[in-house]
């Protein structure tokens, strides 16, 4: 049976679990739901639960542990010399599986029977035409030891999913007969219920833990990895990057570093006074009409998707730049450029600097304005000498933030700054960032194997140790230096 | 009697009118003008970005949704597209799109005799090439799907070629064509007699949300159908994996966690992983999904998968916000009448707190939609021309999305392209106009202040 019908038969079961339990449930009291326990549903749902958990559970282990223990079998039939090392080992594995998917469609579409596919020998017929024929397409000739280890994999799977339909289906039955037994008017189903659906609260919010461990695990491994593969002190201090994939490269990360560095620096420039200023003007000279209508346009900013900045980058920004500043001051003639990339990133943040900005500012009680406005002090006398020293933590704060979303910047220094790394001080020259490098050294054919392809696992665990160092060192400075104001 | 009248140094202030500015008074009202006036600009300027930005969208995007095509009657001549004249299929199928492009390029010649349009300069090969590359492929489709059409005369109703849209469009000008290759001024000056005959049209391009992606030298029949289905299913199934554990970890975390480090750990990761770069979820679903989990490449379930990661953290935020605002006088009611606090939270809270959960999923979903540089790493940027079949199985097909087409479009070679990519971020932005426009009427509609 495959797996849709498996499931299929477990609903089934599960449906009648329900029924069955809340019945008898019922019919221990006579039907009289008042000398329940718990209201019939509850019953129910319990019948249902003790169907669903085993069987679903015995599943999910069984399709991740029989793909395991038949390629361990297999590999042990096969000649050491097709799987010499991991890589061979893998190839092989893979056309062993085709095959089997070959054979397997043969018979589905009845050019083979079920015994032809059992006893196919390469000796006698030409497998890879016969598979042709049916649409799978190998790329070599089928050796004597892939295709009988393809047989074995074949009597394995079947014999697999024999024991897997037999073992689900026996405890999805099990279930039914134990939920619906205990369906008596004592029985405190709902109690019993409700655990379980707390169970399956708890495990949803521990996926947040789980992506945490998957980034760091998927990370770090292949980090090291790399390291074993490239000496860690070239990687943090050699000046130079250029990766060859016929090896011998250099791939030091202090270029990306400052491209990165220097393109962050360009964007806050642009960003912190801007949103700084457009927040203190919201916050404190605006109109109440003239806010409703201004602060959601400049958040509009902030729903474009970053592709789209990129676009903006490539299409208008950086031809301007090129045009007016970078070719009449002799600077360079590249569209592409650390100052395309920084202001446009620069752009997207400032609805980020300043609609936080603007939250704290208003947080600021308004006791202080009027103290200070009272005093005599004009308005931006009361927002330099009152009101920013007492919103500055959660300023500088935002100002981090801004700055890490800015350091992982994707779409934008993808599309504006330019693929050459450069250890250059002219803005208008094109340099490049870590993360550009990593959708450079991870798109288009990769080889796991290389440190070339490696190295961006290396990047994208500097990024995040970096963007997430600064994360918590602003949520600390907020924490630490925030004002209580009550 | 006072010493301090008295005391050495003191000089009188001088006398001074409120009404009258002074100096000082003068130096500080003009501070505080133009900080007024810097506080303006700033808002200025970031509107204007704005205002610019989807100016040049606009600019560059709206003739994505005209297509220039030539219309002319043509005999299919059985002949030459059956030569062994049975109409079987299989033996039709041996005349290739080349045969199909000289039918095509003859009968637009027999066109122009009959109506007497010419050109100095242009061979009669140069007016086939005004025809799409596209367009013989379509015909010989059209053809093999209905032989019944052989012999008979139709009215072609064909793509222009890229250049020829463009000209059209004013992208392409006499004095550009001078420097390209691809094609002549003479083509153009004929392209516009083709015009006036009104052989050369510009109509609504349906085509370009329904065709696949199109190859570099095709611009004119690129489409974006694929990236449309592929963002679909990944909507679909985000929404379907992302919302419930949103909602059942946000429900855990607002009403039944005890204050322990474990329940600690999971609200500091929260707040983290929504500040982790998207790029490091692109690596995460690399490595996992498909070099661990052996899922295939481009695939939107692996997408999904990515990107409900992503969403999570602000689906969760949102959730436990609106949970928190339903007041603990209902929770005491419920308890108060002997709900379990299972039965609180499922029947009463959770009901209450559902506007507010829908408005954070829809601005969760749209901004999931716009997310591109995870989708580029995990293959999804791909050339990818077949649509993915109907789901479930449709999920493991090679597809692509709305902003990753955006982004590959806006990397190819052809000026042509750029104009499809701004179309294509068009319709990306005017999804999110809705999904956010829906987000506030819901808001509006039910949302409550206790």
């Amino acid at each position: 049976m495959s797996v849709l019908m498996i499931l299929a038969a477990i609903a089934v079961l599960a449906i009648a679990a329900y029924f069955l339990a809340r019945q008898r449930a019922l019919a221990s009291t006579n039907g009289n739901p008042r000398l329940l326990h718990s209201l019939p549903l509850y019953y129910g749902w319990y019948g249902t639960i003790a169907v669903l958990l085993p069987s679903l559970a015995a599943l999910a282990l069984w399709l991740i542990v029989q793909p395991m223990v038949i390629e361990a079998r297999i590999s042990q039939n096969l000649p050491a010399s097709l799987i010499a090392d991991a890589s061979k080992r893998e190839l092989t594995m893979a056309d062993v599986r085709r095959v089997a998917g070959g054979l397997d469609t043969a018979v589905a579409m009845g050019t083979m029977s079920e015994d032809e596919a059992r006893q196919v020998r390469t000796e006698s017929t030409n497998v890879r035409d016969k598979l042709a024929a049916v649409g799978v397409a190998l790329g070599s000739e089928v050796s004597k030891e892939v295709l009988s280890a393809a047989q074995d994999y074949r009597e394995l799977a079947s014999w697999g999913a024999a024991g897997r339909t037999a073992l689900v289906i026996v405890l999805a039955v099990l279930g039914l007969f134990w939920g619906v037994t205990r369906a008596k008017a004592d029985f405190r189903a709902r109690n019993r219920v409700e655990q379980v659906v707390l169970g399956l609260l708890i495990a949803a919010s521990s996926i947040a833990i789980l992506t945490t461990v998957g980034i760091l695990w998927s990370m770090i491994s292949e980090t090291f990895d790399f390291f074993s593969k490239y000496p860690i002190q070239d990687f943090f201090f050699s000046l130079t990057w250029s990766p060859n994939f016929r090896g011998g490269s250099d791939l030091g990360i202090l270029p990306l570093i400052w491209g990165t560095l220097y393109i962050t620096v360009v964007s806050m420039l642009v960003s912190v006074p801007i949103g700084l200023f457009a927040a203190i003007y919201l916050a404190e000279y605006a109109s109440k009409p003239v806010r409703a209508w201004v602060k959601p346009l400049i958040e509009v900013i902030a729903g474009i998707p970053t592709v789209v900045f990129g676009i903006f980058a490539l299409v208008t920004v950086g031809p301007a730049l090129r045009d007016w500043f970078a070719a009449p001051l002799g600077l360079g003639d590249s569209g592409s450029s650390v100052m395309t990339a920084g202001i446009v990133i620069g752009i997207l943040n400032i609805p980020f600097i300043s609609s936080l900005s603007d939250d704290i500012i208003n947080a600021v009680p308004q006791s202080l304005r009027d103290g200070s406005l009272g005093l005599g002090a004009t308005r931006s006398e009361t927002v330099k000498q009152v009101i920013l020293p007492a919103a500055l933590p959660g300023i500088v704060g935002a100002i981090l933030m801004a700055a890490s979303r800015a350091i992982g910047e994707t779409m934008i220094v993808v599309m504006g700054a330019g693929a050459a790394a450069k250890l250059s001080l002219n803005p208008f020259e094109a340099m490049t960032t870590m993360t550009v490098k990593i959708v450079g050294q991870l798109t288009g054919d990769t080889d796991f194997a290389a440190p070339e392809t490696l190295v961006a696992f290396a990047l994208g665990m500097t990024l995040f140790v970096i963007t997430l160092g600064l994360n918590i060192f602003a949520l600390w400075i907020v924490r630490k230096y925030r004002e209580q104001y009550e | 009697m006072t010493d301090l009248s008295a005391a050495p140094g003191f000089t009188a202030r001088p006398k001074s009118s409120i009404l009258t500015a002074s100096a000082e008074m003068k130096r500080r009202n003009a501070a505080e003008a133009r900080f007024k006036a810097y506080g303006m600009i700033a808002v200025a300027i970031a509107l204007a970005t704005l205002a610019i930005m989807l100016f040049t969208i606009l600019r560059d995007g709206v003739s994505a949704f005209h297509q220039a095509r030539l219309t002319f009657p043509m005999e299919l001549s059985a002949e030459v597209l059956d030569p062994k004249g049975n109409r079987n299929r299989e033996e039709m199928s041996k005349v290739t799109t080349v045969g199909y492009q000289k039918v095509l390029s003859k009968a637009l010649l027999a066109e122009l005799d009959r109506q007497g349009i010419a050109q100095e300069g242009v061979s009669d090969k140069e007016i086939g090439e005004l025809i799409s590359k596209d367009a013989a492929g379509e015909l010989r489709a059209r053809v093999l799907a209905d032989p019944a059409l052989l012999g008979t005369t139709i009215t072609a109703n064909v793509l222009a070629t890229g250049r020829i849209d463009g000209f059209l469009k004013g992208r392409v000008t006499l004095e550009t064509a001078e420097r390209d290759s691809n094609i002549s001024p003479d083509q153009l000056r004929l392209a516009e007699k083709l015009r006036d005959a009104g052989l050369l049209r510009s109509s609504w391009n349906w085509d370009f949300f329904t065709n696949a992606d199109a190859s570099d030298q095709r611009p004119e029949a690129a489409g974006l159908g694929v990236a449309l289905l592929g963002s679909a299913y990944m909507m679909l199934l985000v929404l379907v994996m992302c919302v419930p554990v949103g909602v059942a970890a946000s429900i855990y975390l607002e009403e039944f966690a005890p204050k322990n480090r474990w329940t600690d750990a999971i609200e500091v990761n929260i707040s983290n992983l929504a500040a982790v770069p998207s790029i490091v979820f692109g690596i995460l679903g690399l490595a996992i999904f498909i070099n661990f989990a052996g899922l295939p490449q481009s695939s939107s379930l692996v997408g999904a998968l990515v990107i409900s990661l992503m969403t999570l953290p602000t689906i969760i935020i949102a959730t436990r916000a609106s949970i928190r605002a339903v007041p603990p006088s209902i929770r005491d009611a419920a308890l108060g009448v002997g709900a379990s606090k299972m039965q609180t939270v499922f029947h009463h809270v959770l009901p209450l707190a559902m506007p507010g959960i829908l408005t954070g999923t829809i601005l969760g979903l749209a901004s999931a939609l716009g997310e591109t540089a995870p989708l580029l790493l995990i293959g999804m940027v791909a050339f990818v021309d077949n649509y993915p079949s109907a789901p479930p199985e449709g999920f493991l097909d090679p597809a692509t999305a709305l902003p990753v087409q955006v982004y590959s479009w806006a990397s190819r070679a052809d000026p042509a392209f750029i104009e499809r990519s701004n179309g294509a971020i068009i319709v990306l932005l005017v999804f999110l106009v809705i999904m956010n426009v829906g987000a506030i009427l819901l808001r509006r509609r039910f949302e409550r202040r206790w």
